[in-house]
C-alpha cells in the first residue's frame, strides 16, 4: 500500500523496490490467521492439557492441589461410573439410530418429492432452532406427561408393555424412564440428521433413479443399489453430528429421566458444579474425550470416507 | 386397491411428514402453553386459558434481565467470532502457508468435541488461573466455540468465489484494498452473513459450555435451567413462541424479497 502513495525514486532499478511487498505479502496468511489461531490454542487445546494435568492432582479444595501422578483417579473413575458411561454409549447410539430412522424419510422428502414446498419445509425444520432448546425440551414433560393422550395411545398399542419388558420403561409411565431420556435426545438432535443427509440426497442426479427404473429395478432395489450407497456421507456426518453431542449431553437425562437414567454428563456436571471434586471430574471428562475420539476414529475407517469430515 | 398403491408410493412422504410432525409438535406445546393459566408453579398441565403471561412478559424476577444478559453476550461473540473466522477462512481459501493440516485440525476439533468436554476443561482453566468467572468468562468461551462454525460457512463461500474476478479488477488498476472493498467482500458477503447469524443462534442458545463457565451471571437459557428446578413461569414460553415466530417471519421475508428480486433480474 505505502508503495503505491510514494512516488517512486528516479533512476533507481525496480528489482529492490518489488521485494519489500512481496516478503510482507507472504506474512499475510500469519497475520490473518493468528489472533483466531490464538484464541484457539488458549481457549480451546490448552484447557486440554490443563484438564488432563487436573485429572492427575490430589489435594483438597482448602488445602490446594498438586500433581502427584495419582492414576488409580482414573481407575476409581471407571469402576464407580461405568454404569453412566454405558448408558451414555447406549442412550446415544439408540438415539443416533432413531434419528436416521426417522430423519431419512424427511430429509428424501425434502430433496425428491416436496417440490414447491422445499423452501417452506426446509424452513420449519430449522426454525425450531429458534426456540430455546431448554423451553423445547420441557415441553416433553407435558407432551409424555403421566395419563396424558400420548402415554394413553402407547398404552393400548401396547408399545409400553413391549418397552418394558426391554427395560425402557416401568408400568404407565414414560417420564422418568430410559425411553423419555432417548425420546428426548432422538428430538433434540434429529435436524443433525436431517440436513447432512439432505444435503448429500440433494447431490444425486435423478436420472440415476430413471435409469434403475429402466433397467427394471423395483423402487425398493433402486434405493438399496442406488440412492442408499450415494447417500453414504450424508449418513456418516449425521450419526456423528448426532452421536457426539448426544453421548455427552446432560439436559435431557436432567430434565426428561430420573436417578437411574443419568449418563456420563450429569456425572461429569455434578462433579464439577456442586461436590467439587476436579480431579475426579477431570478424569471423567478425558475419558469421555478419549472414548469419543477412538470410537469416531473407527468408525470413519470403517465406513471408508476419511476425507468426509 | 387403489388406495394401497396410493400409500405405497407415498410412504416416504407420509413417513417425512410424520417426522416434521415429531420436530414441531414441542414449538406447538410452547405456543399453547403460552396462553395457560396454572394452578402451581410449574406450567406443565392445562388449566385454564389466559393472556395474562402476554400481558406482562417481564413480570416474572430476573427474567428480562437474564434476556439482556444473553442478547449482550450474543451480540460480542457474533462480532468477535465473525471477525477471528473470517480472516481465518481468507487465509485458508486464499494463501499457501505451513501447518495448514495443523490449522484445520484445530478449527475442526471443536466441532468434533462433546461440549461437556470442553466446557469442564476450559472451567479448568479458568480456575487454574483464577479467573473471576461471569460475562467475561462465558464470552470467551462463546467466541471459542462460534469460531469454527464461522470459519467453515465463510470458507464454502469464498472457495466457490471466481478468482478471475479480483484479477480483473486489478486489471483495471484497483489497489489491493479497492479490491478487497469493492469486489471481494461484497462476493463474500452472504458467507460471512451466515456464519454471523449461525454464531449468534449458537452463543443466544447455548447452555452446557454457559453452565460450567458462568459463575453467578444468568443468561436466559440458565434462567430456563434454574426454573425448571423452582419453577416454571408462562412467560418462559411466551418468550419462546415470540422468538419463533420472529425468526419465521424474517426468513419468510426475506424469501419475499430474493424472489422479488429474482423477478425483476429475469
Amino acid at each position: 500500500m505505502a508503495t503505491l502513495t510514494e512516488a517512486p525514486p528516479p533512476l533507481t532499478p525496480t528489482a529492490p523496490e518489488e521485494t519489500p511487498p512481496r516478503k510482507r505479502g507472504r506474512l499475510v496468511p500469519y497475520w490473518l490467521l493468528l489472533p483466531g489461531i490464538l484464541w484457539l490454542l488458549i481457549f480451546f487445546a490448552l484447557p486440554m492439557i490443563y484438564q488432563a494435568s487436573t485429572s492427575v492432582q490430589t489435594g483438597s479444595l482448602e488445602e490446594g492441589y498438586k500433581v502427584t501422578w495419582h492414576l488409580s483417579t482414573y481407575w476409581d473413575a471407571l469402576s464407580e461410573y461405568y454404569p453412566q458411561f454405558l448408558r451414555s454409549v447406549l442412550y446415544a447410539g439408540s438415539a443416533t439410530v432413531l434419528c436416521l430412522i426417522l430423519g431419512y424419510p424427511l430429509a428424501y422428502l425434502i430433496a425428491f418429492r416436496a417440490g414447491r414446498w422445499r423452501n417452506l419445509i426446509m424452513i420449519l425444520v430449522i426454525a425450531p432452532f429458534f426456540t430455546s432448546f431448554l423451553i423445547r425440551t420441557l415441553a416433553w414433560k407435558t407432551i409424555l406427561a403421566d395419563g396424558g393422550p400420548v402415554v394413553g395411545a402407547l398404552n393400548t398399542l401396547h408399545v409400553l408393555d413391549v418397552t418394558s419388558w426391554l427395560g425402557m420403561t416401568s408400568g404407565d409411565r414414560v417420564l422418568a424412564t430410559p425411553l423419555a431420556v432417548v425420546c428426548g435426545l432422538t428430538y433434540n438432535f434429529l435436524p443433525f440428521m436431517v440436513l447432512p443427509l439432505y444435503t448429500s440426497l440433494e447431490r444425486i442426479d435423478v436420472r440415476l433413479h430413471e435409469a434403475a427404473g429402466d433397467l427394471y429395478a423395483k423402487p425398493v432395489t433402486t434405493f438399496r443399489r442406488v440412492t442408499f450407497p450415494l447417500s453414504m456421507p450424508g449418513v456418516v456426518s449425521g450419526t456423528l453430528l448426532t452421536f457426539i453431542p448426544a453421548a455427552g449431553d446432560y439436559v435431557n437425562a436432567d430434565l426428561l429421566g430420573s436417578t437411574d437414567t443419568r449418563m456420563v454428563g450429569n456425572v461429569i456436571q455434578t462433579q464439577f458444579l456442586r461436590i467439587l471434586d476436579y480431579p475426579t471430574a477431570a478424569a471423567l471428562s478425558f475419558i469421555l474425550m478419549a472414548a469419543i475420539l477412538i470410537m469416531v476414529t473407527l468408525y470413519i475407517r470403517k465406513s471408508g470416507t476419511e476425507d468426509l469430515v | 386397491m387403489a388406495f394401497v398403491n396410493w400409500l405405497k408410493r407415498n410412504l416416504v412422504v407420509i413417513a417425512g411428514l410424520v417426522t416434521l410432525g415429531y420436530l414441531l409438535l414441542p414449538n406447538v406445546v410452547v405456543t399453547v402453553f403460552s396462553f395457560n393459566q396454572p394452578k402451581g408453579r410449574f406450567n406443565y398441565e392445562w388449566q385454564q386459558f389466559s393472556t395474562a403471561a402476554w400481558q406482562d412478559p417481564c413480570g416474572v424476577a430476573d427474567m428480562c434481565g437474564s434476556l439482556s444478559v444473553s442478547l449482550q453476550i450474543a451480540l460480542w461473540a457474533t462480532v468477535g467470532a465473525t471477525l477471528l473466522g473470517t480472516m481465518i477462512a481468507f487465509a485458508l481459501v486464499r494463501y499457501r502457508f505451513r501447518a495448514r493440516g495443523a490449522v484445520n485440525s484445530l478449527i475442526f476439533m471443536p466441532m468434533a468435541m462433546p461440549e461437556v468436554v470442553m466446557a469442564a476443561s476450559l472451567l479448568t482453566l479458568f480456575l487454574n488461573m483464577g479467573a473471576q468467572l461471569g460475562f467475561w468468562t462465558i464470552l470467551i468461551a462463546h467466541i471459542m466455540f462460534c469460531l469454527s462454525f464461522v470459519v467453515t460457512a465463510v470458507k464454502a463461500r469464498v472457495m466457490s468465489m471466481d478468482p478471475r474476478l479480483e484479477q480483473a479488477a486489478q486489471d483495471l488498476y484497483a489497489g489491493p484494498l479497492q479490491t478487497f472493498l469493492r469486489v471481494t467482500l461484497p462476493i463474500a458477503a452472504p458467507g460471512i452473513a451466515a456464519g454471523a447469524l449461525l454464531a449468534f443462534a449458537l452463543s443466544f442458545d447455548d447452555f452446557i459450555i454457559t453452565n460450567f463457565n458462568a459463575g453467578s451471571t444468568v443468561t436466559f437459557p440458565m434462567f430456563v435451567w434454574g426454573s425448571a428446578q423452582r419453577g416454571t413461569p408462562v412467560q418462559i414460553n411466551v418468550i419462546g413462541t415470540a422468538m419463533f415466530l420472529v425468526a419465521v417471519l424474517l426468513v419468510l421475508a426475506s424469501m419475499v424479497v430474493s424472489n422479488r428480486r429474482n423477478r425483476q433480474k429475469a
